[in-house]
């Protein structure tokens, strides 16, 4: 048992240098790295998000689709907050901006913990009529909801705040790539802390049955509403992280598409699984770009020209394998269970066995 | 012996239908109680209301002396009574342990104890308490059911229908239990359709019919009356 675990330790810190070195390498010639930076920026903050999602509809069985929203309060208190005084004028050039709002402004970090707590706290308020429906019902309400925030901030009256439909520029980025890597790891070992605690147990209680959960002497509604608070919370943060890292912004980047696509990564990853949700984040981000050979005409094989390249079909491509992922690994790629250096040996195991025993029948 | 619990005029309605319509039975401290009858007479909502799942509609609970009518249900459960729901109801990918720890979620002191005292009263368990609990039988669910409330620590258990779709082996299993329980000084009060069992188990019965009590007396007495045969142990009358 002990030998095991120091096997794990070591295996996990050398996995943690190799990612720390790779990193680096990246960081040091960033402006040659800067499109593989761009897509783990993008990852790491999908994954703050898909984790958060899961909290609510992996672990406590609430099917929210109200991500888009959240992530578009954290995104604008974020980044309202954080572009530098000197630059408003020029910003907000058509509308002029609000007169208390003009030498407003905060670090990048704090930004973002007050954006999750803008999210957090929209969270509670509305989690209050809607968490009382249950699945589909609690599905739509949440989506409606993301909408009637995305036109608030576009509404006319929030111009001197928001800059309406011109959106929102000028916000300071990530000054590396450690930045979000940190932020989003912290964001998830506390979301994985809660999940673990006996809260946590209360919330995957619910899922599991919850009128035996409230026969336990489990309050539905008030730990419900703690999930919804606190994973709005984080889908905040992880809302200003992307508005920093876009670094502009305005409400068409909020749109139900975004929520569609943390939804995909978290189906693909697997319900239920904190490490699923991190690597669907890489794979979903990952596999857009990638793919991107697809959508080249002048690509060829072998001198050919494939007709079929040709802007578009790379989503083609990505939708079947889409598809094909969620046809063979219907539970997603990790199920409930969380990624164990155990589980990856007896996948290696399983296939040397496999391989061996069918060599023996011949 | 003085009854733990009192039910006075019991009312509980559901979008206008009076599911128990003004009941009154005592439940006296450390004997084993059983309400029996058909589908649709009243039980579980009776037990649903006592533990506050329902808002009772008229009447009073009181739980030694306690009016539990007005309290949550997290607040039942501290002072010490608890439910079995109908049909086990366990957490099915929770492990064994996670759910006898549900089971202790409204306590604030230390469980290892009473680990240990269902552990020893449900020995299959602990062999099991690292499986998932919907990987575990019929009867050990049903089992597993009844330790994860006795884990809340309960002066009074509450069981609606603990034999439901249980071999007959397995349900003398599960009252055998229930009696161990009894003796151990826990109080209970059981639903039953399985009224030859229950009746036979029990100190004291009513016989519920939709939604009033029309019979009560000494779980033998009932057991042997010609009536209650005829209706509900499947005899005719003589």
């Amino acid at each position: 048992m002990s030998k095991k675990t120091t096997r794990d330790l070591v295996l996990s810190i050398l996995l943690a240098g190799l990612v720390c070195a790779i990193l680096a390498y990246f960081q040091a010639d960033s402006s040659a790295h800067s499109y593989a930076i761009s897509i783990i920026e993008r990852s790491v903050i999908y994954a703050v998000v898909a984790v958060a999602m899961n909290l609510l509809n992996g672990f406590t069985g609430l099917f929210s689709l109200g991500q888009a929203g959240f992530m578009a309060i954290g995104a604008y208190v974020t980044a309202v907050l954080t572009i530098p005084v000197e630059m408003r004028q020029s910003v907000y050039y058509m509308n002029g901006i609000a007169g208390w709002l003009e030498n407003l402004s905060l670090p990048m970090v704090p930004a973002m913990i007050l954006g999750g707590l803008f999210a957090a706290g929209a969270a509670a308020l509305i989690g209050i009529p809607v968490l009382r429906l249950k699945s589909d019902y609690l599905a739509i309400a949440t989506l409606g909801f993301a909408e009637i925030i995305r036109a608030l901030l576009a509404a006319p009256v929030m111009d001197k705040i928001t800059n309406g439909s011109y959106g929102l520029n000028n916000i300071p980025g990530f000054k590396n790539m450690f930045q979000p890597i940190i932020l989003a790891a912290v964001c998830i070992a506390i979301m994985v802390l809660l999940i673990n605690s006996s809260y946590g147990r209360a919330f995957k209680a619910i899922r599991e049955d919850d009128v035996a959960a409230e026969a336990m002497g489990i309050n539905l509604f008030r730990h419900k509403e703690l999930s919804f608070v606190i994973s709005s919370f984080f889908t905040g943060m992880a809302g200003g992280m992307l508005a920093v890292f876009m670094r502009s912004i305005d409400t068409k980047t909020f749109q139900v598409m975004l929520t569609y696509n943390i939804l995909l990564i978290v189906v693909l990853g697997g319900i239920g699984s904190v490490t699923g949700s991190i690597i669907g984040s890489f794979l979903i981000n990952g596999g857009q770009e990638w793919l991107r050979f697809l959508d080249d005409s002048s690509f060829t094989i072998g001198g050919a020209a494939i007709p079929l390249f040709k802007p578009g079909f790379r989503m083609v491509i990505y939708s079947v394998l889409l598809m094909v992922v969620v046809l063979f690994w219907r539970r997603g790629i990790m199920g409930t269970s969380e990624f164990t250096w155990d589980g990856l040996f007896n996948l290696f195991k399983r296939k040397k066995n496999k391989k061996s025993s069918a060599g023996g029948e011949v | 012996m003085s009854n733990i619990l009192e039910v006075r005029d019991l009312k509980v309605v559901y979008g206008g239908i009076e599911a128990v319509r003004g009941i009154s039975f005592d439940v006296p401290e450390g004997q084993v109680v059983t309400l029996i009858g058909a589908n649709g007479a009243g039980k579980s909502s009776t037990l649903r209301s006592i533990v506050g799942l329902e808002k009772p509609a008229q009447g009073s609970i009181k739980f030694q002396g306690m009016e539990l009518g007005t309290m949550g249900t997290e607040t039942i459960v501290t002072k010490g009574v608890t439910l079995v729901p109908e049909g086990r109801r366990v957490f099915v990918n929770l492990t064994v342990l996670e759910n006898l720890r549900m089971g202790a979620y409204m306590r604030k002191d230390s469980i290892e104890d009473d680990l240990n005292w269902v552990f020893d009263l449900f020995p299959r368990l602990k062999e099991r308490s690292w499986q998932a609990a919907g990987t575990l039988s019929g009867g050990e669910q049903q089992m597993l059911a009844i330790a994860r409330a006795l884990m809340s620590k309960p002066k009074l258990i509450m069981m609606d229908e603990p034999s439901l779709g249980l071999a007959p082996i397995i349900v003398q299993g599960v009252f055998d239990i229930i009696r161990e329980i009894n003796k151990q000084g826990v109080t209970i009060l059981l639903v039953e359709q399985n009224a030859n069992m229950a009746l036979n188990a029990a100190d004291l019965g009513y016989v519920m019919e939709t939604g009033r009590i029309t019979m009560s007396g000494p779980g033998k007495e009932l057991a042997a009356n010609e009536e209650i045969k005829a209706a509900y142990l499947g005899k005719a009358k003589k």
